[in-house]
């Protein structure tokens, strides 16, 4: 019971435009790039970086690599939810940048009375857990609109740094 | 009810006399009835066709809704009842509860099963909690759960008569697939094709669970249940480590080759037939070679489950062309020659016909013109490539390459058909198809393996063929000479199953929910329906109380449900931005309806 009144409340405080909207991240612009290619916002957190001429940065053009790999089966393409999973493009307006990486990493349970919606634990899974940002980074995007329902065909090159990150974390020689 | 005590009883009187063959005589006595809807194909040939014919091609339009009934389950319902007697017996997606309804009894709920499951499973199904259906025999109904769990139910009182595992989910095996029974055994396939998981095909004793074979899709030769020497291909021996040789290493271990289709039976031949689907992962370059047998037809016996004949459709997939389409078993002429045929229609867009006895291929064309992955198959028996598809540079994600996107393969990794069954008509000699309508790019790029964990691979986006806006055909097709006779256009792909009837009139459903009938001979829409969801459920037809139903489960999800949710944000933000299912959402939403339908009294 006390669990159903705190989802209650959380509704509200979501439809009163409260707390619950101010936990997602802040201003999307880039202020900072890092050696990897990864723009952060001010407060630190990653972001997309979109130029003029619609060039986007490594880490967009990654996460919507990977989204519709690991992701779309459920979740929709685009981030657009599908029949049994919700749009992220739109969780990822209501959710702080530690959530989503505690969400993918560990997994949630999302019970209601018409059913039962289970998200995996993908923190085992390098094909996910290695692009966590990347992905944070795409879906950002989309919650912006920032970036459409399209492939990225300009793209920055990925850096050196990245690749060297990348093969030490999916453990390629 | 009396019926089905009666049936019950029988069954168990001829068990005793004869033994283990007796659920297979009562099987297709029982399926040779066209009052009943005894097997999840209809009959052991896979057909879906009805000798009932009270509703024809010129009262079909009178059509009503008789009686509906509320799974009470939200997620994508595929197959359809099982009808015997005066019992009908409906499943649904996980959790997967069984109801047994009573038809003479005002459809009242006799007995419910719902097994506890845990939910983990939920997320390791690749593309919905599905649930193809349930078998009967021997006085029993089987289920097969989504966490690979097969029950035996007595079909009375929904008892547990005896449970077996057949997988496990924790490393990615799931149960979708509908069991057939086929003599004294239980077959049931598994489903886990994008987890990298060893797929196989299993039999259970019918009486006890005890596994009797396992024949693997990959891996070596006393695991695949062939014989080096009698087990052939296009009419040669396949000979020794035939899948072995065709994996790098030890990668057949983690090679897929699911078995979650439909399956069929030859009872004078006695042979069983079954596709296997995609090797894992979704990236080619990662896995070289042929990949045996993955993308397959099996031809096995179903006593030792060694096979007879295979034949691979599409070597070295770079697609997700899985293979595990039903095979339609047919005895048509061919150049004037009698023939037992098997014909299947794959996800990589073409219809094969072979000889189901010995396996030669006759005739393999596209079924939808939009093809264009492969300029066809090599007919040329004396051809080193004799049965390839020659794959087109343009379409080849492995010679682009990893991290290289192919733009406009068709069909998209959806197939130009997926599960939805297709119908067979012995009355025109034309098998009735749902299609997809929709081609993909893809891009495939490292992946690394994790038991348990998505094993795929490769990105893709989808949408219909360039320059036009439909996405799904219904078709009726020559098998004898490889043509479309008709076809007509659909909105959404046709992601149910479809049923030919005495009647002249071919019934199917579409993805906004409705059930359609269209004239058997040129495909005119004489009836439609529009039911509470979209449906992803195969049309059903029987008779009770001297009045014939057509009967069809509702409710939208699967592959095709995948994109429901997502509406058009901006339609000319071109090709890539229009996802396969995009509108869909303005036109149905979640819920399991059966809905049955007849004529008025």
């Amino acid at each position: 019971m006390r669990k159903i009144c705190s989802v209650i409340a959380a509704t509200i405080l979501v439809a009163s435009g409260g707390i619950a909207v101010a936990d997602g991240p802040g201003d999307p612009t880039a202020v900072k790039k890092e050696d990897d290619g990864k723009w952060l916002d001010k407060e630190g957190i990653p972001t997309y970086k979109i130029s003029a001429d619609g060039a986007v940065d490594w880490f967009t053009y990654s996460g919507y690599r990977r989204y519709h790999s690991d992701c779309h089966v459920c979740h929709g393409p685009d981030g657009m939810g599908s029949t049994y999973a919700p749009a992220l493009k739109d969780s990822v307006k209501t959710m702080s940048y530690g959530d989503f990486l505690g969400v993918v990493a560990s997994g949630r349970k999302n019970i209601s009375t018409a059913q039962e919606n289970v998200m995996p634990a993908f923190g085992d899974n390098p094909n996910v857990a290695c692009y966590m940002d990347d992905l944070y980074v795409y879906l950002r995007a989309r919650s912006t609109e920032a970036w459409g329902r399209q492939r990225p065909s300009k793209k920055d090159e990925k850096t050196e740094a990245y690749t060297k990150a990348e093969d030490a974390c999916m453990g390629n020689k | 009810m009396r019926k089905v005590l009666l049936a019950t009883f029988l069954g168990s009187a001829a068990a005793l006399a004869v033994g283990s063959a007796s659920a297979n005589d009562e099987l297709i006595k029982m399926s040779q009835n066209p009052k009943d809807w005894v097997m999840p194909t209809g009959d052991y040939a896979n057909t879906r066709y009805s000798k009932l014919n009270q509703i024809n091609a010129q009262n079909v339009g009178k059509l009503q809704v008789a009686w509906t009934f509320s799974t009470g389950v939200l997620r994508g319902h595929e197959g359809g009842p099982l009808i015997i007697g005066n019992m009908m017996y409906v499943h649904t997606p996980f959790p997967n509860k069984v109801y047994a309804i009573d038809l003479s009894q005002e459809n009242k709920i006799v007995w419910r099963y719902e097994p506890k499951q845990d939910p983990n499973v939920i997320p390791v199904m690749c593309c919905d909690t599905v649930n193809r259906g349930l078998a009967y025999g021997d006085g029993k109904i089987f289920l097969h759960q989504a966490d690979t769990t097969l029950v035996a139910l007595d079909v009375k009182t929904g008892q547990v008569a005896w449970t077996v595992k057949n997988g496990d989910p924790s490393k990615g095996e799931t149960g979708t697939s509908a069991p057939m029974v086929i003599k004294d055994k239980v077959l049931i396939g598994i489903s886990g094709g994008e987890f990298g998981v060893q797929a196989h095909m299993s039999a259970y004793d019918i009486k006890t669970g005890k596994l009797a074979w396992r024949g693997y899709s990959e891996g070596p030769d006393d695991q695949l249940l062939v014989d080096a020497e009698k087990t052939t291909a296009l009419g040669k021996p396949i000979g020794k480590d035939s899948s072995l040789k065709t994996w790098q290493g030890d990668q057949w271990k983690i090679g897929g080759g699911a078995t979650w289709g439909w399956i069929s039976y030859d009872p004078e031949l006695n042979l069983v037939y079954y596709g296997s689907g995609n090797p894992s992962t979704w990236n080619p370059k990662q896995r070289p070679g042929d990949n045996k047998w993955s993308m397959t037809i099996w031809a096995r016996n179903p006593d030792t489950g060694v096979a007879k004949w295979v034949y691979q459709m599409t070597p070295h997939d770079e697609w997700d062309y899985d293979g595990v389409n039903e095979m339609i078993l047919s005895d048509q002429a061919i150049n004037g020659q009698p023939r037992k045929l098997l014909t299947h229609f794959d996800r990589n867009g073409l219809a094969y016909t072979l000889d189901r006895v010995n396996g030669e291929l006759l005739v393999a064309e596209k079924y939808d013109p939009k093809v264009n992955w492969t300029s066809g198959v090599d007919m040329d028996k004396n051809s080193p490539t004799y049965g390839r598809p020659k794959v087109l540079d343009a379409a080849s994600t492995d010679k682009a390459g990893e991290d290289h996107n192919v733009k406009g393969i068709c069909p998209a990794a959806l197939g130009t058909k997926d599960e939805q069954p297709a119908a067979y008509s012995p009355d025109t000699q034309l098998f009735y198809v749902p299609t997809n309508h929709v081609c993909m790019d893809y891009e495939p790029f490292k992946v690394s393996y994790t038991a348990g964990q998505p094993y795929v691979g490769a990105t893709l986006s989808m949408y219909p063929p360039q320059g036009e806006s439909h996405m799904g055909n219904f078709i009726a097709w020559d098998g004898k000479t490889g043509k479309i006779v008709w076809s007509n256009k659909e909105q959404f792909s046709v992601w149910s199953g479809a049923l030919a009837t005495a009647g002249n009139v071919v019934f199917y459903g579409t993805l906004e929910g409705y059930l359609k009938a269209v004239d058997a001979k040129t495909g005119k829409e004489l009836y439609k329906f529009k039911t509470p969801s979209g449906i992803i459920g195969n049309v059903t037809t029987y008779e009770n109380g001297g009045k014939q139903y057509v009967a069809v489960l509702s409710g939208v999800g699967g592959w095709a449900g995948i994109g429901l949710a997502a509406g058009l944000t901006d339609p000319t933000a071109g090709l890539g931005a229009v996802g396969g299912y995009a509108a869909l959402s303005n036109y149905t939403a979640l819920g399991g309806t059966l809905t049955v339908f007849s004529l008025p009294n």
